[in-house]
């Protein structure tokens, strides 16, 4: 039975749940509303008024769009590359067994374990002694390296809740490991590699640490971010900063979406079979 | 049938092999090399030679002991802040939020999508001099002598907990979401109250959650040093500063490299002590 005290309760609980959410997002509103300053001179600091001018100009301020394209160029390669690497990782350490597997699970737990300073330090030593050229290919390297862990533990996630028998029955019905695995068990995981996808994009996007130990004379948008906060950041950082987050949050829900549909076509699929 | 066995596992080590062996070259190679280059002695002029320079890991504690008491504390309060913060949103999530349950899920992970530093720099702009934030701080005596909040312990430590609570929240929201509410129901249909059905039974299942919230906010903010660098002054740099500036600005790599170990080294300790002190089955169950 409710009591007075119950209802009380769950108003503070209610209560500090949308305080907690405020304060993430009291930062982001500050972004947002400073990319539309119309500030006089290069300072950000203060609000002046209001213009649409930095929304129409994203690339006004020199060396910005050559470090947003490197970014969108290493953060799509890098994903690409951690995706393919991502889902035979996981899939081996799901469905086959093998000898080595605690040492296969560290390597794939323990970047994520270790601080990013240490991971940067380390690449920056290793291409010290190699002797390697640091630049484009280096951030690439590292960028494959720091979002992998993160795409197998997601598409695992997925593959775990996933009826072994379907491939089974592939099998039985003779197809092979390779049909079964590009006809049933890609397709079946699509939508969990599709968020391994996009969570490696994120990560890579944003990436500075690392980044910043491995990238030699190349710049990315949060190099030119950090080399511009002395300063203060010009509005049009803010606008890029907004629109990737909108862009992003379209394409979340482009995958449900998708995921969506592809759910109900499956249950229509099946009420036909049942019939 | 041996030779089918065989094939499937052949089919594994093939699929495992690129990635595994793409850790092995670009993670665990350079640690190796790491540790080695901690041991060698030199300057940035002169070149670096091997040399087993053990002393190396004594003299980077007496000179860096600060920095590195900072980060623990920084980051354990941080973290202490964050579950504050954090549990009775991810409680109201869970049991509370009805249809509103993903909507919110949604918005705690949206800032995981903006700028870390685009963020921190917005905080800079919020905690700055001139602004009301302070003014408000100031007349309610918060402030102290300097009469600022940027360059403090306090915007440092905020700084921090805004940064990982996203990662305190997610942990603890799926192992409330997926508790048998059924259990506290008997509990209460047994007589507990409501604290003690919540401290006996909630809580206890909840543990997992904690345990991954902790080290996942714990971990990265032991090595940060934005925050640290944005919103605090040197007498808040904490040891990710000092690495930082120990291997891009003096080049000092083998004290640097040193400095990493010994970070690694906390870390590895703190998790193997939390996990004991927790039981290893919540471990287990974190990870997985």
């Amino acid at each position: 039975m409710r009591t007075t005290w119950d209802r009380v309760r769950d108003a503070a609980l209610g209560v500090w749940a949308v305080a907690a959410l405020v304060y993430l997002f009291v930062p982001i509103f500050i972004v947002a509303l400073f990319s539309f300053n119309d500030n006089k001179g290069r300072f950000n600091f203060t609000f002046q008024g209001f213009t649409l001018r930095h929304w129409e100009h994203p690339f006004a301020v020199e060396g910005l769009q050559t470090a947003f394209v490197n970014s969108l160029v290493i953060a799509a390669l890098a994903t690409l590359i951690a995706v393919i690497l991502g889902i035979g990782v996981a899939l081996a350490t799901i469905r086959y067994r093998f000898r080595g597997r605690t040492a296969i699970e560290s390597l794939v737990l323990l970047p994520l374990a270790t601080p990013e300073v240490v991971l940067g330090a380390a690449l920056l030593s290793l291409f010290l002694v190699g002797g390697v050229v640091r630049g484009f290919v280096t951030i690439l390297l590292a960028h494959i390296m720091f979002t992998l862990g993160y795409v197998v533990l997601t598409i695992r996630a997925r593959l775990e809740g996933m009826d072994l028998h379907i491939e089974e029955a592939a099998m039985d019905l003779g197809a092979n490991e390779w049909q079964t695995l590009r006809k049933v068990t890609l397709p079946l995981i699509a939508p969990g590699v599709a968020a391994a996808g996009l969570l490696a994009f994120a990560i890579s996007l944003d990436d500075f640490v690392i980044t910043n130990f491995v990238s030699g004379q190349t710049q990315t948008f949060p190099l030119f971010i950090y080399g511009a906060a002395r300063q203060g950041l010009p509005p049009q950082v803010n606008v890029l900063a907004i629109a990737l987050l909108l862009i992003i949050v379209a394409l979340m829900f482009l995958n449900l979406a998708v995921q969506r549909r592809a759910g109900q076509r499956d249950a229509a699929a099946s009420a036909v079979l049942v019939r | 049938m041996g030779g089918l066995e065989r094939r499937r596992r052949l089919v594994g080590y093939a699929l495992v092999l690129p990635g595994i062996a793409y850790l092995t070259i670009f993670f665990a190679l350079p640690l190796l090399n790491q540790l080695w280059v901690s041991l060698m002695t030199g300057n940035d002029v002169d070149g670096f030679e091997p040399a087993w320079h053990f002393s190396i890991y004594p003299d980077a504690i007496s000179a860096y002991h600060e920095q590195m008491l900072r980060s623990v504390a920084y980051a354990a309060i941080a973290t202490v802040l964050c579950f504050v913060i954090a549990f009775p949103l991810a409680y109201f999530m869970a049991f509370k939020a009805g249809r509103w349950k993903n909507l919110m899920l949604l918005l705690v992970i949206l800032p995981f999508f903006t700028s870390y530093l685009v963020r921190t720099v917005a905080w800079q702009t919020i905690l700055a001099d001139d602004g009301w934030v302070v003014d408000i701080a100031n007349s309610l005596g918060l402030t102290g002598s300097s009469n600022r909040l940027l360059a403090t312990q306090t915007a440092v430590i905020a700084g921090i907990t805004y940064n990982f609570l996203p990662f305190m929240v997610l942990p603890l929201y799926v192992s409330l979401e997926r508790m048998d509410r059924r259990l506290i129901e008997a509990a209460t249909d047994l007589y507990a109250n409501r604290l003690t059905a919540f401290r006996r039974v909630t809580l206890p299942l909840a543990m997992p959650g904690v345990f991954a919230g902790t080290l996942l906010t714990f971990i990265p903010a032991l090595g940060d040093f934005i925050n640290a660098e944005l919103l605090g002054s040197p007498s808040q740099y904490m040891i990710g500063n000092v690495i930082q500036s120990q291997f891009l600005i003096v080049r000092n790599y083998p004290m640097a490299a040193a400095l990493s170990f010994i970070l690694m080294g906390a870390i590895l300790v703190a998790i193997t002590l939390y996990a004991r002190a927790l039981g290893t089955r919540q471990l287990r169950e974190a990870v997985a």
